[in-house]
């Protein structure tokens, strides 16, 4: 009997994601194994491999369909002695059930209304709330309606705030409009004429919506304090040098140390690593440190799990790997889902100090900025150091301000004495 | 706080008035109403409740006269004119006993007399000119409502010069009425009085009766009236009055030509005017444009704790319109969130001549005129299986849509119960229901509600019934 190829969950909390592309076509034969296509999900591209053996008798997604819900059927496949009259009997009510891709256009409802039917946007798990009309315009216009945000009765979409996401305005509700001096002012009129400079309009990938919503929540929701603290460098700088002078199986980046020295601080200071929820702090047993690495497509935070375990050298290589996958998009979805803590460096790019926004629903997170050459005051005189300006974003619900600047105590004391990071 | 000390006083008992003070109870909030003459306000008053049981008095009038068409006979039919009024004013006073119940059960306070602005969150309420209580408030509602707007050389004077107000109360059942205005007010008693067998002439300044409505039910109506034996001059003015005992001659001119009519009683209902007076705005931030209080989304006045609601603050004049208003000012003052501004193409209108007009939305002109595409679905009573049983085959439903999105533009109904319909509209419109929704929907049968099914259809070229 044929079996049908489900739409896979990458990741626990994956509800729909985008078909890349096919890499069988109909017709070839599968080996188990195989790999059948490529899936985009929120952060990472993945190779989606077959499980049964048999011959792809039916791609029922095309290539380039976005917003697959999990579990929809994607294709068929049809197992050793079947041929294409099977086909019939699985992609037949199930196939035409499915509701979301526009690509099934083999299991398109036989009679054509005249009007298009309402468009029914169903994701498995959690289900949007949107008026029919809402629902209508984002349809229309591509938008997704996972990204905008609900103004009406219990966070309901409704037209306006289609309206509003698709012009690029915030969706959120306008704030409290002051008294008019004499014209009273009408109910908000949908879109204006457009005027302003000519612009092209990239398409929002996946990627890019998530760290939009996700960022947009955290710097709305969560009360940030910000400290800041200069480590002097030297020290550190001249170990590092030492080290990657003894091997090359190994080159130590000042990051590294940097990872190390958060996951010592970490442990001797637990109550950083934590998470606010609404019943309960939660604290981290484990020391798993998200890095910020930038790719073409946006930021992405592999984890170096266990970071208070590995060594300067395992640290740096399983970063190097980490770094790579991540821009090539292809990290596994555990590989960048969880962790306890964040560390954001934009030393690099010779920016002296920033304050990042926490990655939810992390407690805090360190903005590193660039080792220079600066003077400073050293028993009474002038002198010159190489000083790094860490800034740690904190969750005031989580983590208050002393137990913040405790860290960050403690991480400069690892940082300025790097002997006591080698214990 | 002592009983002079209010988080809210609300000044006016109308159905703005009364609906914020409950609803501020509700929420926990001490509240006051000032009310200077009757609970319940012109609406429940001297408004939308007594005209209507005049009017079911005309509807029930009309069909006894048509008794032999339902195989019915009656003789000797007739009315009186002092218990029709009686019933009418009945029915307002049991209305307002029951507001005043209410507003007891709300523990809300009530103080007969004029209020005041008295300084920044105070209120002075007087009665007869003398002084009754000083109130101290932390936001004060302005819910004064409206009266009659009148002409030079036209003012009511109470006997052959009407307002609604004395229209509500006639004396007599003129035998030659003449009613100035074709709004909502002056087609209601002009309907109310031709049923009672008056010869009525309704003049109209601009070019078309009920000039709110969309065009085409404009017209509709226009014919049913004519038909029903009224005289309409539209784009027409009235001119020199002149009053005798019991007589009043005008000059209407229409398209350059003027002629002179005789009367016995004139209705003025060329619109209202806001109640600004006496309120003790004058030093204040309050901005009066015209005779009405300018206020934001949030009925916000430009006095800092100082709203206004209802007919005070402007278009449309409806009662729902204030009851609404109240709820939206008083949650926000209470610092609710998820309040939303009225959006007023969701807010019905209904007019209770006969047939009745009833609509919601933009009109077929006003909907091109922002710039939609259109289609536009139309269906007759007569095609309708309950309207012809019901003997009231006159009527049509009319909707709009924008022929892109299939949003509901705006519906327009003529005909029996469609004041009684256009809720079904309202509520799919509030919803953002689209053709396809209004489609599926299952309607009962028999209903006229089925005709509001068909419309829809008919916008898309699916009518089943016509």
């Amino acid at each position: 009997m044929a079996i049908q190829i489900l739409m896979p969950a990458l990741s626990p909390t994956m509800t729909e994601g985008n078909l890349g592309k096919w890499l069988k076509k109909e017709g070839d034969p599968i080996k188990s194994g195989d790999i059948l296509c490529e899936i985009e999900t929120d952060k990472a591209t993945m190779e989606f491999e077959a499980v049964d053996e048999g011959t792809l008798g039916k791609i029922l997604v095309a290539a380039g369909t976005q917003g697959v819900a999990v579990n929809q059927p994607i294709a068929v496949l049809l197992e050793e002695g079947e041929d294409a009259s099977a086909l019939a009997k699985v992609a037949g009510p199930a196939a035409v059930a499915a509701p979301v891709a526009p690509a099934t256009a083999a299991a398109a409802p036989v009679a054509a209304a005249p009007i298009a039917a309402s468009a029914p946007i169903v994701a498995s798990g959690d289900r949007v709330f949107a008026t029919p009309l809402a629902r209508r315009i984002a349809k229309d216009g591509g938008i997704d309606l996972k990204t905008v945000v609900g103004s009406g009765p219990h966070g309901r979409i409704v037209k306006a705030d289609v309206e509003k996401a698709s012009a690029g305005a915030p969706a959120a509700a306008a704030g409290r409009a002051p008294a008019p001096a004499a014209v009273p002012s009408a109910p908000p009129v949908a879109a204006l004429p457009e005027v302003g400079p000519a612009y092209t309009e990239v398409p929002l990938s996946s990627m890019r919506k998530v760290i939009a919503r996700r960022l947009t929540e955290a710097k709305q929701t969560i009360p940030h304090f910000y400290l800041t603290m200069d480590c002097v460098l030297d020290k550190l700088l001249a170990l590092r040098a030492d080290l990657n002078g003894r091997s090359d199986a190994y080159k130590l980046s000042v990051n590294d140390f940097v990872i190390r020295a958060t996951a010592l601080a970490l442990r001797k200071v637990p109550a950083a690593n934590a998470s606010f929820t609404e019943t309960a702090i939660r604290l981290y047993t484990d020391v798993d440190i998200s890095v910020a690495v930038a790719t073409p497509n946006g930021l992405i935070t592999p984890i170096v799990k266990h970071a208070d375990f590995k060594g300067l050298a395992a640290i740096s290589n399983e970063m190097k790997a980490l770094a790579v996958k991540a821009r090539d998009g292809k990290l596994k979805p555990e590989e960048f889902q969880g962790g306890g803590f964040t560390i954001s460096n934009l030393g690099m790019f010779g920016v002296k100090e920033f304050a990042a926004i926490i990655n939810p629903p992390q407690g805090c997170i360190l903005a590193v900025g660039a080792g220079e050459q600066r003077p400073i005051v050293k028993d009474g005189a002038l002198a010159i150091a190489t000083v790094m300006s860490c800034t740690l974003s904190t969750d005031h619900r989580v983590v208050d301000g002393a137990v913040g600047a405790e860290f960050l105590a403690a991480f400069k004391a690892l940082i300025e004495d790097p002997l006591t990071m080698l214990l | 706080m002592s009983d002079t000390s209010f988080d809210i006083v609300v000044i006016g008992g109308g159905p703005g008035g009364y609906v914020a003070a409950i609803r501020a109870a509700q929420l926990g909030l001490k509240v006051a109403v000032v009310e200077r003459e009757h609970l319940g306000g012109i609406c429940l008053n001297w408004g939308c409740i007594p005209t209507k049981a005049l009017l079911r008095t005309a509807e029930v009038f009309r069909n006894m006269k048509h008794a032999d068409s339902f195989g019915l006979s009656a003789q000797g039919i007739g009315f009186d004119l002092a218990k029709v009024v009686a019933r009418s004013r009945g029915v307002a006073g049991q209305l307002k006993a029951g507001v005043t119940h209410l507003l007891k059960k709300n523990k809300v306070a009530v103080f007969d007399g004029q209020g005041k602005l008295a300084g920044k969150g105070k209120v002075a309420v007087s009665k007869d000119g003398k002084p009754v209580a000083d109130l101290a408030a932390r936001h004060i509602i302005l819910a004064t409502g409206a009266r009659a707007r009148t002409m030079p050389g036209f003012e009511p004077d109470g006997k052959l010069v009407w307002t609604y107000k004395e229209a509500l109360v006639p004396d007599v059942a003129p035998k030659r009425l003449l009613v100035i205005g074709s709004g909502a007010i002056g087609i209601e008693f002009a309907s109310f009085f031709n049923a009672l067998g008056s010869e009525v002439t309704v003049v109209e300044m601009l070019d078309r009766v009920l000039p709110v409505e969309d065009e085409e039910i404009s017209a509709f109506a226009r014919k049913s009236f004519e038909k029903q034996g009224m005289k309409i001059f539209t784009s027409a003015a009235v001119k020199g009055l002149t009053k005798s005992a019991s007589e009043v001659k005008v000059t209407i001119e229409a398209f350059g030509k003027s002629q002179e009519i005789t009367v016995d009683r004139v209705i003025l209902a060329i619109g209202i005017v806001g109640n600004v007076e006496g309120l003790g705005l004058e030093g204040t931030k309050v901005v009066v444009d015209r005779t009405h209080v300018v206020v934001n989304q949030w009925l916000e006045t430009g006095e800092p704790g100082v709203y206004a609601i209802g007919d005070l603050a402007g278009p449309p004049w409806l009662a729902h319109k204030a009851s609404h208003e109240a709820v939206i000012c008083v949650e926000k003052i209470a610092g609710l969130p998820h309040v939303h501004p009225l959006d007023v193409t969701l807010i019905p209108g209904c007019t209770y001549c006969h047939p009745q007009v009833a609509s919601v939305g933009l009109s077929e002109a006003k909907a091109k005129e922002k710039g939609h595409a259109v289609k536009i679905g139309r269906f007759p009573f007569i095609g309708n299986g309950k309207a012809i049983a019901l003997g009231e085959t006159e009527g049509m439903v009319k909707t709009v849509f924008d022929a892109k999105t299939g949003e509901l533009l705006g519906a327009h109904m003529i005909g029996a119960e469609v004041t009684e319909l256009i809720q079904g509209y309202m509520v799919a419109k509030t919803l953002e229901t689209t053709e396809a929704d209004l489609m599926n929907a299952v309607f009962p049968h028999p209903t006229l509600s089925e005709m509001m099914h068909e419309s829809v259809l008919d916008a898309f070229g699916r009518a089943i019934h016509f």
